[in-house]
């Protein structure tokens, strides 16, 4: 990822983008936060949320316009937030506090401000802060301007008095009765720049350019006028039929800005985009959000109680976008949300010495793509997770330990013991391959072996079987070597084959082969079911009520999915769907390696699927059924309904683990070879000889350390076969390395073989030979 | 004496092959290129290590994590 990608990427989580209101205030006060603070009761807070952004927040609190209220989201769900009521409530409810003076170094240049309007209150507010030396001209014998005209009952004139006596603490000089272009022209003022606030007037003006409506020309980003270091703002601007408050403010303010800039010789437009309202790209569902009424103050002329004001507050909705977080447990474990995440991800890849803290981050992704469905930009966290691990691998920055097993296991899938890829006995080519996967054939393998003969039986044309790994693991690993090698392999072998049409019985499986194989016509099973109807003599169940978990690497093969509804209605069941069904299915865990990396986040993501419905649930992936049940949930494959008897015991079965795995695998082979073309598998050598006596406790031990029965068979045939092993009493300890992991084995010779009593491993090495 | 993987109490373990008791010497031990000298129980003539239990997945664990995400 380059910073050109990172940006692009970040920018598509809107996650930071400001809410509605804050977006659509001319000065973008942080409205929810400043909510946040009320609803919790802390006035003083929620009044220095909205000082940070307001000066004179006693005067603006009270007479504000806020355009901010019409945009607000709760406006959907019971009626838009109070937010100019709260906040004048706030700013006569919270402890009186004098503006802090900024002890910022003066600077050299001075600044004339014309005109004690709110505007030019700002402009002098805000450049006072900045250090200039600043003077006030106001025609009037006080400052304020118009607000004097809003009515005591609306705005003590006390409080304007208060509110802008801190211009004074600010070192700002006052010239009132002093009117620019009367008593003084704009030629005479000798400061750095001059900002006018004058109200719709031109009197003593007319050395600016003026517009087409005769007033003063005012360029609305800059608020520059003709005059170089002339800006002016407020009702100059707008005009004075519309007296917007806020906008006065923010007119003040975006002037001072620019004659900051100006007198800095700064450029006048660079990055000013984001200033006054504008829409913010920010995505708040309300979906759920019950509607609560505004509340309404008892005493509409005192305004809320403090009570009131709180409980008003907390209909504030914080808007948030999160969706991704909201549908996803790994997105949310991490305790953020995707541009965080990108940009922690992209650290993990530039930096050169130190800890790689967003390795597990990257690696615990399912890769499964929920994130992106339900992204208002579509943003698909796995796709950067997916690529980070492909540059880790090639950076050699992977951590070995997080997927060596599952690579070893696809290597046992595409090895000796399982891999068969051939046609019809006696033929060469063939019309269809049926390619069931390594998942089914480890978890279910006497299904794999009638849904074959089903194939050959129904399907025109010749049927050939093509057991193997589709490669899902390496790709989910970033190994594009191992991942690019199979895929040449199967090509090869399709090609040898004579092009048949490839049925998968995998979702993954499916999803590979249709995303890198192309031009090859491939097909699920559930579509042959759907097609040419169940075998004969299949039982229905009556009524039978199931949940469908679609696969998360289907969930874009809407014809799929609605084939595995028609292959269950027409096996009597009554289908339920799940709020997360189709095409926003969620993973099982497995998906990405997710269990390999994080097992713990795994059994949380398997756990809220299985907790979404309390209807038995049927998946078409035989990891994702396994997965499920290894939980406690009951669940089938939809080859259970098909070919299983007792599906209630079925649905109960518990995973059947690694070891398990590996060994129907080549039984399956085994069992095929012989029944179809009448071959032989060749008899077992070596370690494969040593047999064990292994109790459900150590099987578990084992499953839960990745440690396979054939490692355990390794270390006990090395150990007898060169005596390196430790004795106590009638117990052995051995270790041996195989290939990158040492196991270490505690065992006693059996009646037949060996019992095993405990097993361990490590990855580091240790050196040296033992000396014979 | 449980399947839970704990030795036979009271008892130490001796090579197979010398007949001696294991004894604490200095074992190399190595992971992603780097190299740590420790203290373990070996065999004093033919050098065959003991790891128990709780070293394998206790602090080498720790070391092997940290060492793979550096």
């Amino acid at each position: 990822m380059d910073q050109k990608e990172l940006r692009l990427l970040e920018d598509r989580c809107i996650q930071e983008n400001p809410p509605a209101c804050t977006a659509t205030c001319p000065v973008h006060v942080d409205v929810r936060s400043f909510l946040a603070e009320m609803a919790r009761g802390n006035i003083d807070g929620a009044y220095a949320v909205y000082r940070k952004t307001i000066p004179f927040a006693g005067i603006v609190g009270r007479v504000c316009d806020h355009p901010c209220q019409a945009a607000c989201k709760r406006g959907e769900a019971g009626g838009t937030i109070a937010i100019a009521a709260l906040e004048r409530a706030c700013v006569q409810l919270a402890a009186p506090k004098t503006a802090k003076v900024p002890a910022l170094q003066k600077k050299d240049q001075c600044v004339a401000v014309a005109g004690g309007g709110l505007s030019g209150l700002v402009a002098a507010f805000d450049l006072a802060a900045k250090g200039y030396g600043v003077t006030v001209f106001e025609a009037e014998g006080r400052l304020g301007g118009r607000l004097w005209h809003l009515g005591e009952d609306v705005l003590p004139g006390q409080v304007i008095l208060e509110e802008t006596a801190s211009l004074e603490r600010l070192g700002v000089r006052l010239q009132l009765g002093t009117a620019v272009g009367r008593d003084v022209s704009l030629p005479e003022l000798d400061f750095d720049a001059v900002y006018l606030g004058l109200g719709e007037t031109v009197k003593g003006l007319e050395s600016l350019e003026l517009d087409d409506r005769g007033r003063v020309a005012i360029d609305p980003l800059t608020f520059a006028t003709s005059f170089r270091g002339v800006f002016a703002g407020g009702s100059m601007l707008t005009g004075e039929t519309v007296f917007s408050i806020i906008g006065s403010v923010s007119h003040g303010r975006r002037a001072a800005v620019s004659i900051d800039r100006y007198v800095q010789g700064a450029s006048l437009t660079a990055s000013r985009d984001r200033e006054g309202p504008y829409v913010t790209r920010l995505f708040t569902s309300i979906q759920g959000v019950e509607p609560l009424p505004v509340v309404s103050p008892r005493n509409p002329e005192q305004g809320y109680t403090r009570e009131e004001a709180v409980s008003e507050a907390q209909r504030c909705l914080q808007c948030q976008c999160l969706e991704c977080v909201k549908a996803c447990e790994y997105l949310a474990s991490y305790r953020g949300y995707p541009k965080r995440y990108i940009r922690e991800i992209y650290n993990n890849e530039s930096m050169v010495k130190g800890q790689h803290t967003a390795n597990g981050l990257i690696n615990s992704c399912s890769l499964c793509g929920l994130c992106a469905e339900v992204c208002p930009n579509g943003l698909d966290m796995g796709e950067v997770c997916k690529t980070a691990r492909g540059s880790m691998v090639q950076k050699g920055k992977m951590p070995p330990s997080v997927h060596d097993f599952a690579l070893r296991d696809m290597e046992f899938s595409n090895g000796n013991k399982f891999a068969l890829v051939k046609a019809e006995p006696g033929q060469h080519s063939c019309a269809h391959l049926f390619f069931p996967g390594c998942q089914l054939s480890g978890s279910s393998p006497e299904y794999v072996a009638k849904a074959y003969a089903y194939l050959r039986e129904g399907l025109t044309g010749r049927v050939g079987l093509g057991l193997r790994c589709c490669g899902a693991p390496a790709e989910w690993a970033g190994r594009s070597d191992l991942f690019r090698e199979g895929l040449y392999e199967i090509r090869h072998q399709w090609h040898e084959l004579g092009q048949p049409r490839i049925i998968t019985a995998c979702s993954s499986c499916y999803a590979v082969f249709k995303q890198n194989l192309p031009g090859v016509d491939i097909v699920s099973l559930w579509e042959i079911y759907d097609q040419i109807g169940l075998p004969e003599g299949t039982l229905t169940h009556d009524g039978y009520r199931v949940a469908v978990h679609d696969a998360c690497a289907t969930r874009h093969e809407s014809h799929i999915q609605a084939s595995v509804r028609h292959v269950l209605e027409r096996l009597g069941c009554r289908v339920e769907e799940l709020a997360y069904g189709r095409g926003m299915t969620e993973c099982c865990g497995f998906g990405g390696l997710m269990s390999f990396a994080n097992p713990g986040l795994a059994a949380k993501v398997i756990d809220r699927r299985a907790g979404e419905s309390g209807t038995d649930y049927v998946a078409y992936c035989a990891m994702c059924r396994d997965r499920l049940a290894s939980r406690g949930k009951p669940a089938l494959h939809i080859l259970d309904l098909i070919y299983g008897r007792a599906t209630e015991s079925l649905a109960l079965r518990p995973d059947p683990g690694y070891s398990q795995r590996h060994e129907n695998r080549a039984r399956l082979k085994a069992r095929l070879l012989k029944e179809v073309w009448g071959e032989k598998v060749a008899d077992p050598t070596g370690f494969e000889n040593v047999k064990l006596e292994i109790s459900g406790e150590i099987k578990t031990v084992m499953e839960n350390r990745l440690i396979l029965v054939e490692d355990v068979q390794k270390v006990i045939e090395y150990a007898e076969r060169t005596g390196n092993k430790l004795v106590n009493q009638d117990r052995f300890l051995a270790y041996f390395k195989p290939v990158s992991v040492t196991y270490w084995v505690e065992y006693a010779p059996a009646e037949e073989g060996f019992r095993v009593y405990n097993a361990y491993s490590h990855r580091m090495e240790i050196a040296g030979e033992v000396q014979r | 004496m449980s399947d839970g993987g704990k030795s036979p109490a009271g008892e130490v373990w001796q090579c197979f092959k010398c007949r001696i008791p294991m004894a604490a010497g200095k074992v190399t031990i190595t992971y992603l290129s780097s190299e740590f000298p420790v203290e373990l129980l070996k065999c004093p003539q033919c050098g065959l290590v003991f790891v128990p239990q709780e070293l394998a997945m206790g602090k080498m664990l720790e070391v092997e994590k940290a060492l793979e995400d550096k």
